[in-house]
């Protein structure tokens, strides 16, 4: 059995006139994390509703494995406020939802404590962790993350990544991620592909970082930023950024 | 008692108990307006009806329908807000329902349909009221979870294999059925207030979606109650009076809530 859960290839798109994707191809494998970056309005999200299968391409192929179980991650959740609805609720609303399951999947991504919370009440990390849990519960093959980071701050998104990296080695999924920038993702990426409208360049993330497309795409100011981010803290922050031993925090920086 | 009042009580109570639950959904959704839209087509399904001699309750069914529909047509059309598209086929369809209605010969009493007329009730007409409450009690409550579920995010419900379309289709549906129902109850200009008061009323002392709808009910049935008592004793107009109930009953639980 081959290892490659989707194969887009060629994928075009063209809105109202607008050309989206144009000849877009990308693969996932088993146990592979894949990110797209790029700019605004670079298409990313629209290529991620593709591989979904929300929206039918303009032209090229999507090959899905048979019966692939997707986890969605999507890039928000607005529940208004008139809605009341727990963390548990929400979760067991999920279609493949176990009352067992509901406990270990929130243990794993470090938000048990969340369960009786109400959803519209969580902060942006606290959110962002529940909707990962969410995506969990599927018992995904491929989990899809648009945006896993956003709205939450610059520390807790390391911890969020790591969470990512080791959801990827326990259940061996493949993970096809979102992100404005590398910085972050570099350690726990193994393929990039840098997106504006069509693939400038994509590879190892080391590779990418020095590409002359992504440089010129991202600026060389911000691509030296990735300096920055690799030097090492002697501690670290928790989700809500408050300052854990370096013995007890859950990721590394660097 | 008089047979009238125990009738007005029972198609009252009847129509307040669906339209709590599905009321949550048009407070959730943000649909007063939307529901205040189909709402006003009413009248131009009423008139409609007497026109060509159908049934008009599945006439009233057939219009909000036809104007859902062509609000999303002309959603996709125009470069106009929502509300803006919203507030045209409100008022163009009252006013079309009107001018028709002077076409036809039947002497209706058009106050009976704006503001109801509960009192009048009969029996034949409880029953289908009976009927109509109950089926979509059924319906709403076999695809709660699913409707829960797109309300909250619709991609995710889709990526998770939910009909989207269907369910929006049947929300749609069930709110026209609410507001053919309630015509005699509480009229049709009256009729979201029934969906919209007894839910924002429930949301202060409810913490999870199930607990809402079923304070939503019994909110709308205490208002039910009291309208039906005030209209008997005071002499005053029995669905406006439902309504006033109501709304005493949302100010009284936000007095409660600070």
């Amino acid at each position: 059995m081959t290892k490659k859960l989707l194969e887009a290839q060629n994928i075009s798109l063209t809105i109202e006139g607008k050309h989206i994707l144009h000849n877009v191809s990308l693969d996932i494998d088993e146990g592979q994390i894949v990110t797209l970056i790029g700019p605004n309005g670079a298409g990313k999200t629209t290529l991620v509703k593709v591989v979904l299968g929300l929206l039918e391409p303009g032209s090229g192929k999507i090959n899905r494995r048979k019966k692939l179980r997707i986890g969605y991650m999507p890039q928000r959740l607005q529940v208004d406020p008139s809605m009341p609805i727990s963390v548990k609720k929400f979760l067991q609303l999920a279609v493949q939802a176990r009352p067992e399951n509901i406990e270990s999947v929130l243990q794993e991504v470090k938000a048990l404590h969340l369960l009786t919370s109400q959803v519209h009440a969580l902060s942006g990390g606290e959110l962002q962790r529940v909707l990962l849990a969410r995506a969990l519960i599927q018992d995904p093959q491929l989990l899809v993350l648009d945006e896993p980071v956003q709205g939450v701050d610059i520390s807790g998104q390391a911890e969020l990544y790591a969470l990512i990296a080791s959801i990827r080695n326990k259940h061996r999924c493949g993970i096809l991620m979102v992100s404005h920038d590398l910085h972050l993702v570099m350690s726990a990426t193994d393929e990039v592909i840098c997106l504006n409208q069509h693939v400038c360049c994509h590879g190892l993330p080391e590779q990418v970082s020095n590409d002359p497309a992504y440089l010129e795409l991202f600026g060389k100011k911000e691509a030296e930023a990735l300096a920055v981010y690799t030097h090492h803290h002697n501690h670290s922050h928790g989700l809500d950024g408050e300052v854990l031993d370096d013995k007890h925090s859950g990721h590394k920086h660097g | 008692m008089a047979d009238f009042i125990l009738r007005a009580l029972a198609a009252g109570l009847l129509v307040a108990l669906i339209a709590g639950p599905l009321g949550c959904f048009v407070v959730w959704r943000r649909m007063a307006y939307f529901g205040d839209t189909l709402a006003h087509s009413a009248l131009l399904g009423i008139s409609f009806g007497l026109l060509i001699d159908i049934n008009l309750q599945f006439a009233v069914i057939l219009a909000c329908i036809a104007i859902a529909f062509l609000l999303v047509q002309m959603e996709n059309k125009h470069h106009l807000a929502t509300d803006t598209i919203l507030g045209i086929l409100a008022h163009s369809s009252l006013a079309f329902g009107l001018v028709i209605l002077s076409f036809t010969d039947a002497n209706i009493d058009l106050m009976a349909y704006l503001f109801g007329d509960l009192l009048t009730v009969s029996n034949t007409e409880l029953l289908w009221i009976a009927g109509g409450v109950f089926a979509a009690l059924i319906l709403l409550a076999v695809n709660w979870n699913s409707l829960l579920t797109i309300t909250l995010h619709q991609e995710l419900a889709q990526v998770e294999g939910l009909h989207v379309g269907r369910m929006r289709l049947l929300l749609m549906l069930l709110i026209a059925t609410v507001i053919a129902l309630s015509m005699k109850v509480v009229g049709m200009l009256l009729i979201t207030s029934l969906m919209v008061i007894p839910p924002a009323c429930a949301r202060s002392f409810s913490s999870s979606p199930e607990k809402m709808a079923l304070s939503a009910s019994l909110i709308g049935c205490l208002a039910v109650c009291g309208g039906l008592i005030a209209s008997f004793y005071l002499d005053t107009p029995s669905g406006p009076s439902i309504v006033v109930s109501a709304a005493v009953l949302f100010f009284i639980s936000s007095l409660l809530r600070k």
